[in-house]
């Protein structure tokens, strides 16, 4: 029986998707459930739609609560994303549970109806592999395929007109052998690299690099249930680039001016020294807030980009976090110029509640 | 609603429940709990879900947020992030969905929770305006919606559900305990007579001493002032805004009935939101002492305990209902018992004395019974929050600390935490807002007014709102509130929002 309650939710699904009453888009709010990844809290989000109602607004971040501690303690140690206001109201249990990774990432892509990635047709890498399908006519007595003996030798005797169907005995000649043999079969191994490039210089604050490394966790998990094998890289610059590990590229603290290049020129003896792009699917991420220092350093840019990272990679994307500081001038730099051109996706991410639309906008593609 | 038929296994289980139910029916009714007659259904929790998205009422109106509700509930459940063990519907018979999965104790302790919710449904005095027969109601709610899905088509019909929706909170839910004497129509014709002053007879040459002028000229004024109100519309500010909007709304038929839908369901749930501390403090209470004194056996001790401490526990900045129920009834009753109330108890400053208080009066069992019968959340909090009960139950209140982004414990001032507590349960947490004029601007423009008390009105959702008041009004729709001090008229016209500065109120 189908149940009453699929009825109003798939209504509801077709309004978050914005296939129906599309006035009721801008209420559509990420309600998210606190899961746990290893130490990590992760939210899973959950898409509602609040109607509007007369309520008390921002000024109210007060309410009662139960249990020990000093005036001046913080609450909601550990929970981020909690909502303060919702104290005293009688909520609903948040408890934390470990999620699995690759139940994770069902859910990234369900949520932001991810398109499965398509490999690059010509790129993949090519695997030999061994299978015993073929047949040949000669080969060791241990691979012999008796069915296949039989058949030639049953053929060849009725042919010959010795075949007795009173007495059916085939002999088989040494002719009529089949043996098993090996067909070499290329299966497409799909491996690939994501470069992460990061502008650490003063203007990107925590909450700048929180949402990148948010927003890096989330493209982590997506690419990795999409390949079978990732390796990730990491380039943090501010006006030199330089390779680091993942710890270091998200806690360092640099200061100092900003040129892009120096990343892109990095990010690119990379590829050409690790990645070779017919066998790798690459996909280089570079976040920054936008401020490039001089518009040489921009053309220069463009020109790597241009010449050599676009031929090797399976799209390049840059995400604009958006900081006090930065003038975002990069991301209307590099609009300008390219366009609308497939290879590059640019996506500027405004605050926390923008991950989930830099994430769609980036992988949305399915490229 | 369904009957679900029994098969095979599934009878036992029945049966098993059925003859747990009445075990403990048996119980209740020895304490002097007296609760509905109550069904018990067991269900899956796909179907449990469901029930629960529809509020209870799986025969309810189809309508998105239900299958919203849902999808977060089934989620929830499947990553194990939460799970409802049971659900109860404030029905004549009452009506308990039931967990399949539960275990045999968590169904002892659920049964024994329901029966006090079915004892406090029946008896406190706030639901004693609701219809009993709910389940039927919704479900003509429900037929009469689908109709007009039918009629209308899904989107009209939807898209004025969706406006209504969005002001459901607007109702007087005081209006249902004391109904107001509607106004007689008094005829325009009659009330134009009476505008003139009466004089008191007197000889021409008295009439400016037994009438003087001044005083003719002041009566006028009254009269005057007492005609303007009348025709004004509404004649007092009306806290029902759904009832205004029914009543004077230029609305289509289905449409009238689409909005009183809302209406009455809104008044069904509102002494549940009145009650929430009260209802489950109450259930826990005696779930707590059925299970512990007649119900349990040794062996299930530790999964009773672990899941009654899952239900009462506290994080910081929740205020969980079932603690601070269940803890203040247990207070009262100590107190009544050992007469620690009174004037006397009161002034008694002595701290040693205080401490040995015992007046060995028992009355404990017999005023928390009184207390269900009577009180509200508000009211009950009101009356018996007491300092040492704070301090004892190490409540505190938070603020949010714009600096370091986190809320923070503020104080443990007595005072302050009742006073905040209050102020979230006064109208249940929702502004106080009333209509004062449906011919605003002598343009037969809406204009509520918010009773500002502390806190700001959200002006983003508030100007969404103001949108959907238009959809039922079909004029401009008004609110008058202070943002930050200042007396602001915000308005929507059907194309454009409006804000503007208002001096003194308007209206009363």
């Amino acid at each position: 029986m189908v149940k009453k309650i699929e009825k109003d939710y798939s209504r509801f699904r077709s309004i978050v998707r914005g296939r129906i009453r599309k006035e009721l888009k801008k209420y559509i709010s990420r309600g998210e459930l606190i899961g746990k990844v290893g130490k990590d809290y992760v939210s899973i989000p959950i898409p509602q739609i609040q109607l509007p109602h007369f309520r008390y607004g921002k000024n109210d971040g007060q309410g009662v609560g139960q249990g020990p501690g000093e005036p001046g303690d913080p609450l909601d140690e550990g929970q981020p994303g909690t909502d303060p206001g919702a104290g005293d109201t009688p909520g609903e249990h948040l408890l934390e549970v470990d999620v699995p990774l690759a139940e994770l990432a069902k859910i990234l892509g369900e949520e932001l109806e991810l398109p499965l990635i398509k490999p690059r047709g010509t790129r993949q890498i090519q695997a030999d592999k061994e299978r015993y399908t073929g047949i040949a006519r000669s080969g060791p007595e241990s691979l012999r395929h008796f069915k296949r003996t039989y058949r030639e030798a049953l053929k060849r005797s009725i042919a010959m007109g010795i075949y007795d169907e009173k007495n059916p005995v085939v002999v088989p000649f040494r002719e009529d052998k089949r043996y098993r043999t090996w067909k070499v079969r290329e299966i497409p191994q799909n491996n690939a690299v994501i470069i992460y490039m990061m502008d650490v210089s003063g203007s990107m604050g925590d909450e700048q690099k929180e949402i990148v490394r948010l927003e890096a966790f989330w493209i982590d998990t997506w690419l990795r249930s999409q390949y079978r094998k990732v390796d990730c890289r990491y380039i943090v610059h501010d006006a030199v680039a330089r390779e680091v590990d993942q710890h270091t590229f998200y806690h360092v603290k640099e200061s100092g001016g900003t040129k892009i290049s120096s990343a892109l020129q990095l990010c690119r003896e990379i590829i050409e020294r690790d990645y070779p792009p017919e066998e790798w699917n690459i996909y280089p991420f570079h976040f920054s807030d936008g401020d490039n220092w001089g518009s040489e350093d921009t053309r220069r840019c463009l020109e790597l980009l241009e010449q050599n990272i676009f031929r090797a990679s399976n799209v390049f994307c840059y995400g604009q976090v958006k900081s006090a500081y930065g003038s975002g001038q990069f991301k209307k730099d590099l609009d300008e110029h390219f366009g609308d051109d497939p290879r590059i996706i640019t996506s500027e991410i405004r605050d926390r509640e923008g991950i989930y639309g830099s994430i769609r906008d980036f992988l949305g593609k399915g490229r | 609603m369904t009957t679900r038929a029994m098969k095979g296994g599934v009878s036992q289980i029945h049966a098993e429940i059925a003859r747990l139910a009445s075990t403990i029916r048996g119980h209740a009714l020895s304490y002097g709990l007296d609760p509905f007659d109550t069904t018990f259904e067991l269900i899956k929790h796909d179907e449990l879900n469901e029930v629960a998205a529809y509020g209870g009422f799986p025969t309810r109106y189809p309508h998105w947020r239900f299958g919203m509700h849902y999808e977060e509930l089934e989620k929830g459940y499947s990553f194990g992030l939460q799970k409802i063990y049971e659900l109860v519907i404030n029905n004549d018979p009452c009506t308990a969905y039931l967990m399949k999965s539960n275990s045999l104790v968590d169904q002892k302790l659920v049964i024994a929770h329901v029966y006090g919710h079915s004892d406090f449904f029946k008896h406190n005095a706030w639901f004693s305006k609701t219809n009993r027969k709910m389940l039927d109601q919704m479900a003509n709610h429900g037929t009469r919606l689908r109709r007009y899905v039918e009629k209308f088509g899904e989107g009209p019909v939807e898209d004025f559900l969706d406006a209504c929706l969005s002001v459901e909170n607007l109702i007087d839910y005081h209006s249902v305990y004391a109904p107001r004497k509607r106004r007689i129509d008094t005829p325009v014709e009659v009330q134009e007579r009476e505008a003139t002053v009466r004089k008191f007879q007197s000889k021409d040459y008295m009439d400016r001493f037994v009438n003087p002028r001044s005083f003719l000229e002041q009566q006028k004024k009254k009269i005057e002032g007492e005609l303007a109100r009348k025709r004004r519309l509404p004649e007092e500010p009306e806290k029902d805004v759904l009832l205004f909007l029914l009543e004077n709304a230029p609305l289509d038929n289905w449409q009238r009935d689409v909005l009183s839908i809302v209406r009455d369901e809104a008044y069904y749930f509102a002494p549940q939101a009145l009650t929430k501390i009260m209802n489950e403090g109450w259930a826990s209470y005696w779930h707590s002492r059925i299970m512990t004194e007649k119900v349990l056996e040794p062996s299930e001790v530790i999964e009773y305990a672990e899941h009654h401490a899952g239900t009462l526990g506290t994080r910081p900045g929740v205020i969980n209902p079932y603690k601070l129920g269940i803890e203040l009834f247990r207070d009262i009753e100590d107190r009544w018992n050992r007469g620690r109330f009174g004037p006397e108890w009161e002034r008694c400053d002595d701290v040693e004395r205080r401490r040995n208080w015992d007046l060995k009066l028992g009355l404990g069992r017999k005023k928390i019974f009184e207390i269900r019968a009577i009180h509200n959340d508000l009211t009950f909090i009101d009356e018996f929050l007491t300092e040492d009960f704070c301090k004892e139950q190490k409540m505190f209140t938070y603020r949010h600390n714009p600096q370091s982004g986190r809320s923070e414990i503020h104080e443990r001032e007595y005072d302050k935490i009742k006073e905040t507590l209050l102020f979230r349960l006064t109208n249940m947490g929702h502004p106080i807002i009333r209509v004062t004029d449906g011919n605003y601007r002598n343009r037969g423009e809406l204009l509520l007014e918010h009773q500002h008390a502390g806190l700001d009105l959200d002006l983003k959702e508030g100007r969404e709102t103001l949108r959907n008041l238009f959809r039922i009004w079909k004029r401009p729709a008004h609110i008058a509130t202070l943002v930050e001090g200042e007396r602001k008229v915000y308005g929507y016209d059907g194309t454009k929002h409006s804000e503007e500065a208002a001096g003194a109120g308007q209206g009363s």
